[in-house]
Order: structure tokens, then C-alpha cells, then sequence
């Protein structure tokens, strides 16, 4: 009851109240690490074929699939094989591919910027566009702006991102000649090959979300500019502008944050179509390749940095929660 | 943002204005023939009707009906906050000679907060929850002062200690919902009067509290008024708390103002019927054991409102008569009803 702060503003990031939910949250992320990459491991195990075989070549004998398979453990029971995997993992080492024998480590290093690079770039994208959207429909709704706004969203919902990419693709690369078409550049290299190449994966990849977040903003918008705790504002005397921005905001930021939250998990797995439409290096062409192959180390390895991506997201999006809402950390 | 309304008339001592209802020579406001409607895709709804009152400068009136009769618009369409897309206002509000009703946005808001104050049924939702109420009671100073943060938070925790909550300084940083439901009513309260506006409608401030704490909001409204000399509107449909608290009694019904007399009067003789059922209808003040006794039927509904007296269909004392329309009729000593037979009828009230 008595946690709040002196300051009157509850920003303390971190105290008693918030370290417990981010504890707890830790703890709850174990398992979910666990039984997701666990799955994976087993799903692999189902697909047909045998690594072994593949690896040991065209007329291999027996004799040497065998001993391929001793070598990289395959012959072992599965749950051994998932233990000693997760054990070498929770220590660093995700193995090596089986195919070009590369670390996985590495190879993940390689191509997760340049996905990540994508996903942060349509989540802004769609939250600058998204939002002035949001709140212009929402200031006066049943308006033609809204209208208009609203038949946005509903086409950025409908519009599936590799078709959109292919058109922008079409427009912005072949005919005017602005962007490169596909492929990628190293961000630390050279950040402006690299922006420029992500421009139109990460613009198809947020039409989607330019939507979501209009839609969710104004909705949630509406409901706060029409409720009570607006009236008490109003007969305080502020003009409607303060209502708007300082209260409006606060009070649907949350609401904000949980689409926010889940466009970018949702970004992360969509990433996989979009990264093979601009032939893009990332970690969907990474793990499409490698089931393709059966290569399971980097199957596992890209399931499993993916789980920690997502599950850090989400951690954050729990703190930020305890700060944007006081209702929640007390 | 403030000097919009000429406060000069006002005498300084308004308390005294109490004693001698009506005689006042200039009300502090004046509401002439005020009609509410609502616009429906089937047209215009008409709410209330030709709503006449005024309130002297200090005054403490109840204003009570059952649900829907229009206390709550009358009350809201007083700061105009009711939607301005769908709701129509006619008639003059004249607050302190300035007429409310024709008032641009901008200055309505300068005297929103500063001028007149309103506070709400449920303080739960008519607080934001995600602002410390310390923030939201110097807001509300701030939008009409210009004083610093730091002064903002002073002014704060003394209105917030005039209510009567204890370690205001710790409160001030508190989240509503950390406060309980009294707590809660005390800080709007401090709100709406941390201006020191001279009227405050409080509009069922009451009816979502626990008993226990009901009285103590009552009382702290009353002794408020009495003591800043805030003229208060009291919507309510609880008859007690304007026995207590209020000096004047208006009675709404069907979207019209029926009676209007000085509390005393109208508690031993109402006149006009249906606030006399009203009083009737009252556990606490009626006799004890004997069976409660309640006004048939039900009000009429906005769309399908009867020609001549509204209450017709209800009252025990109907006559052909009364089917014509019926205007307020003077009765004397500050008091009329919408009751042609009024002067004639002895109506039972709740004290004898």
C-alpha cells in the first residue's frame, strides 16, 4: 500500500515491488526456454531422413553412416542427445553445423542484425505512422478522418507483406531506382548500405502494424476521451489539448504497449517470409535453410536465440507496464 | 484566464446571503427557462424543460427526483459539459450576469474549476488513475493560476489537509486507487474547491460511498460551504442528506422543475404531490412499523411524455383539470409548485 515514491513521480525503475515482477518473470522464463527449444528438438527428430545419410554422401556404406552418426552423437537416446545439447548451451557453445561445420554462435552472430535491423525499423515505422494516425481518428471520430484512417488500417491488415514487398520492390527499386532491390549490408560497416537496404523489408514488413496500432490507439482513445475521469478533467477547466496529451496518452499507453509487445514478436516470425522475398541474410533465411538440410544444431540454435529475444521482450514490456501504470507494481 | 466573470458584485461576506433565501438582490445564478435535448437519429429528445431556478450566493440547494428526471443534465449542462455534438441547450445561465449558455469554448473554461466546481457520483472513475492525486489537485490549480510546480504541491497538500485527510503530504503522492472510497470523494472535493469557485454542484457525491461514510461527506460539504461561504447544488434522491445539509429544496420531475420552497417548509408542508410522495416514501423520517409508503407507476418515459401535468398518471389527486398544462404557481414566502390545486391541497410531508 505505502510503497510510493517521495518524488511523486513513479519513476524509481527499480524498486522493491518492480525487482520482485522481474524476478518472478525470470524465473517463469526457465521453463518456457525449456520446453520451447525441447519441442523443437523433438519436432526435428520427427521429420524424415536421416542426417547421417545425407552427410555421409552419394554410395556411403553402412559402415559409414554409422560411424558418422557415433560422431555427432546421433545414435544416442533422445533425451540424452536434448540434455547435452541444452547442457552446452546454457554454457555458450551451440555447436557447429553439421552441414558447413561453422559455429552456430557465429553464424547467428552473422545473420541477427540483419533481422533485427528490420524488425526495430518496421516497429518504428509503424508507430510514427501508426500513431498520429491513432490520434487523429480518434479526436474526432465518426469524421472523414476517421473514416479514412479506419479504411487505412483495415487494408494494412489485409494486404499480405510479401505481395506489398514485391510491389514496393517493384516501384521503389526497378522503376525508380531509389533502393537496392535485395540483399543486405553489414550495419557496423557501413550503416547507410545497411539502412538503405532495410528500408523496403521493414516498410513491408509494418503495414501490418502502421494498422494495428492506429486501430488499438484509437479505439482505446475514444473509450478514455469519453470517460468520466475525462469529464472530471473538463470541469477542472483543461483544454482539451492537455486532455489529449498529458492524461489521453498516459492513461492508453499501456494499451499501447501491449500491441507494441506483440507486433514484435509477431515481426520476428514474419520476418521469415519477408527476408526470403528481398533475399535478405538473416535468421529466417538461417533456420529455413537449415530445416531444409537437417541441420539441427542451427535449427536449435536459431529456435533458441529466438525464445531469448522474445522472452527478454517481454520482460521489458512487464517492467514497462509497472511504470507506465501505477495500479500494477502495488 | 480569470476576470471573466465580474466578481466584484459579490459582497464579501457571503455566508449571511443564507439567511434570507430569495431576497438577495443578485442572484449568483440565475437559470431561465433551460431546455436539454439530445439529438437521436429519430430527432430531437427533449430531457428537460423550461428548468428555472436561482441560487443566492452562498446557498445551499437540494436538488432532487427520481432517477431520470434530469437533476444530473441540469447539472452538467451547468458547466456545459455534457457531449456538444448531441446535446442542445436553450434557455440562459446566467452566472453572475454572464449568460453560460452563448459562452465561447475558451472562456466556458475559465470558468470551469474556477468559477463553478463540480464534483461526481463516483470518485473511483471520475479520478485518473495513473496520476498521483496530488497531481491532479494542483492541476486543477494551476490551470487557473499560474504558480510554479513546487507552490502547485504546497497548495495541494493544504486542500487536501482542509478535507480532513490525515498525513495529506504522504497522501499527495498516492494513486487512487491506493485510497479508499471516502478518501477518494475528500480529494475530489479538495479539487473542485482548491480555486475557491462560488458554486460547487456536487452531483450524488454520496450514493456510491459506504453508509458509515456518506455522513461524513455531508458534512464536510456543508461545513465547507458555510465555512468558504461555495454556494452548493446538491443533486441527490436522498431526501436526509437535504434535510441536513441544504436550505432550499428543488423538486424535479419528468424533466421539470415542480416545486421549489426553503427546506423547512417543504419537509412539514410539500406541495405539490409528487414531493410529498417523495417524503412519504422515506424509511427514516416516516413512521416506524407502519408499512412504506411508495408512488405508483413509474416515470413517464422522455420520448412519450403526457400533455398537461406529467405527474397526472401517479397522483392520488388528479382531476379532469389537470390534463391542461401547468405553469409554476406562486405560493409565498419563496415557494411554488407545478401544481394548480396546490393552494387548495394538504399534503402530508415527513415532519409534522
Amino acid at each position: 500500500m505505502i510503497a510510493a515514491p517521495s518524488s511523486g513521480v513513479n519513476l524509481h525503475m527499480f524498486n522493491s515491488a518492480r525487482l520482485r515482477i522481474i524476478g518472478r518473470r525470470l524465473l517463469q522464463a526457465i521453463p518456457v526456454i525449456v520446453l520451447s527449444t525441447f519441442i523443437v528438438f523433438g519436432l526435428l527428430k520427427l521429420v524424415p531422413g536421416d542426417v547421417a545419410v545425407t552427410l555421409a554422401g552419394d554410395n556411403a556404406s553402412d559402415q559409414r553412416i554409422a560411424e558418422i552418426r557415433e560422431l555427432y552423437g546421433l545414435n544416442q537416446p533422445f533425451f540424452l542427445q536434448y540434455g547435452s545439447w541444452l547442457w552446452k548451451a546454457m554454457h555458450g557453445d551451440l555447436s557447429n553445423s553439421l552441414i558447413s561445420n561453422e559455429s552456430v554462435l557465429t553464424s547467428i552472430q552473422r545473420c541477427l542484425p540483419h533481422t533485427l535491423l528490420i524488425v526495430a525499423l518496421a516497429l518504428l515505422t509503424a508507430l510514427i505512422i501508426g500513431i498520429p494516425l491513432g490520434i487523429a481518428a480518434a479526436t474526432k471520430p465518426g469524421s472523414w478522418i476517421d473514416s479514412i484512417v479506419m479504411a487505412i488500417a483495415s487494408l494494412g491488415v489485409a494486404v499480405p507483406n510479401f505481395w506489398l514487398g514485391m510491389l514496393l520492390v517493384a516501384f521503389f527499386s526497378l522503376q525508380l531506382n531509389w533502393l537496392p532491390a535485395t540483399g543486405a549490408a553489414p550495419l557496423m560497416k557501413d550503416p547507410w548500405a545497411a539502412l538503405s537496404h532495410a528500408i523496403l523489408p521493414a516498410l513491408a514488413l509494418a503495414s501490418g502494424g502502421i494498422a494495428e496500432v492506429a486501430r488499438q490507439l484509437r479505439s482505446s482513445l475514444v473509450e478514455i476521451l469519453s470517460s468520466q475521469q475525462v469529464r472530471t478533467l473538463h470541469a477542472k477547466g483543461l483544454p482539451p489539448s492537455s486532455i489529449l496529451w498529458r492524461h489521453g496518452l498516459k492513461n492508453v499507453s499501456v494499451n499501447l504497449l501491449t500491441v507494441v509487445s506483440l507486433l514484435a514478436n509477431r515481426m520476428l516470425a514474419a520476418t521469415v517470409v519477408v527476408e526470403a522475398v528481398f533475399a535478405i541474410p538473416g535468421m529466417g533465411g538461417l533456420i529455413v535453410n537449415a530445416a531444409m538440410h537437417r541441420d539441427f544444431p542451427v535449427v536449435q540454435g536459431v529456435v533458441f536465440a529466438m525464445v531469448l529475444i522474445v522472452v527478454t521482450l517481454n520482460l521489458l514490456t512487464d517492467i514497462l507496464y509497472s511504470v507506465l501504470d501505477p495500479r500494477i507494481s502495488s | 484566464m480569470t476576470g471573466v466573470i465580474d466578481i466584484s458584485a459579490v459582497p464579501a461576506s457571503r455566508a449571511d446571503a443564507t439567511a434570507h433565501v430569495g431576497v438577495s438582490p443578485q442572484p449568483l445564478l440565475e437559470v431561465r427557462d433551460l431546455s436539454l435535448s439530445f439529438a437521436t437519429a429519430k430527432g430531437a429528445l427533449p430531457i428537460t424543460r423550461n428548468v428555472n431556478f436561482t441560487i443566492a450566493p452562498g446557498e445551499r440547494v437540494g436538488l432532487v427526483g427520481e432517477s431520470g428526471c434530469g437533476k444530473t443534465v441540469t447539472g452538467l449542462s451547468l458547466l456545459r459539459l455534457l457531449p456538444p455534438q448531441s446535446a442542445r441547450i436553450q434557455g440562459d445561465i446566467l452566472f453572475n450576469g454572464t449568460n453560460l449558455a452563448t459562452l465561447s469554448p475558451r472562456r466556458m473554461r475559465a470558468v470551469r474549476g474556477r468559477e463553478i466546481a463540480m464534483i461526481f457520483q463516483e470518485p473511483m472513475s471520475a479520478l485518473d488513475p495513473v496520476f498521483t492525486v496530488g497531481d491532479q489537485i494542483s492541476e486543477a490549480y494551476r490551470i487557473h493560476f499560474p504558480v510554479s510546480r513546487a507552490e502547485g504541491r504546497e497548495r495541494a497538500i493544504m486542500a487536501l489537509r482542509e478535507v480532513g485527510i490525515p498525513a495529506p503530504e504522504r497522501r499527495c503522492d498516492e494513486y487512487p486507487h491506493q485510497l479508499s472510497g471516502g478518501m477518494r470523494q475528500r480529494v475530489m472535493i479538495a479539487m473542485a474547491l482548491i480555486c475557491k469557485p462560488k458554486l460547487l454542484v456536487a452531483d450524488e457525491p454520496t450514493t456510491a460511498l459506504d453508509v458509515t461514510v456518506q455522513a461524513q461527506i455531508t458534512d464536510l460539504l456543508r461545513s465547507l460551504s458555510e465555512r468558504t461561504g461555495t454556494a452548493l447544488i446538491f443533486i441527490t434522491h436522498d431526501l436526509g442528506v437535504v434535510a441536513e445539509t441544504c436550505t432550499r429544496m428543488i423538486t424535479m420531475y419528468a424533466g421539470e422543475v415542480v416545486e421549489d420552497a426553503p427546506v423547512d417548509d417543504v419537509l412539514t408542508r410539500p406541495r405539490h404531490p409528487y414531493t410529498s410522495g417523495l417524503l412519504r416514501s422515506l424509511p427514516g423520517l416516516s413512521k416506524r412499523r407502519g408499512v412504506l409508503a411508495s408512488i405508483p407507476g413509474r416515470v413517464p418515459s422522455p420520448s412519450a411524455m403526457p400533455a398537461g401535468c406529467r405527474f397526472r398518471a401517479r397522483c392520488s389527486h388528479a382531476v379532469a383539470s389537470c390534463a391542461q398544462n401547468q405553469p409554476m404557481v406562486e405560493i409565498g414566502n419563496g415557494r411554488s409548485a407545478r401544481c394548480w390545486r396546490a393552494p387548495e391541497l394538504l399534503l402530508p410531508g415527513a415532519v409534522n
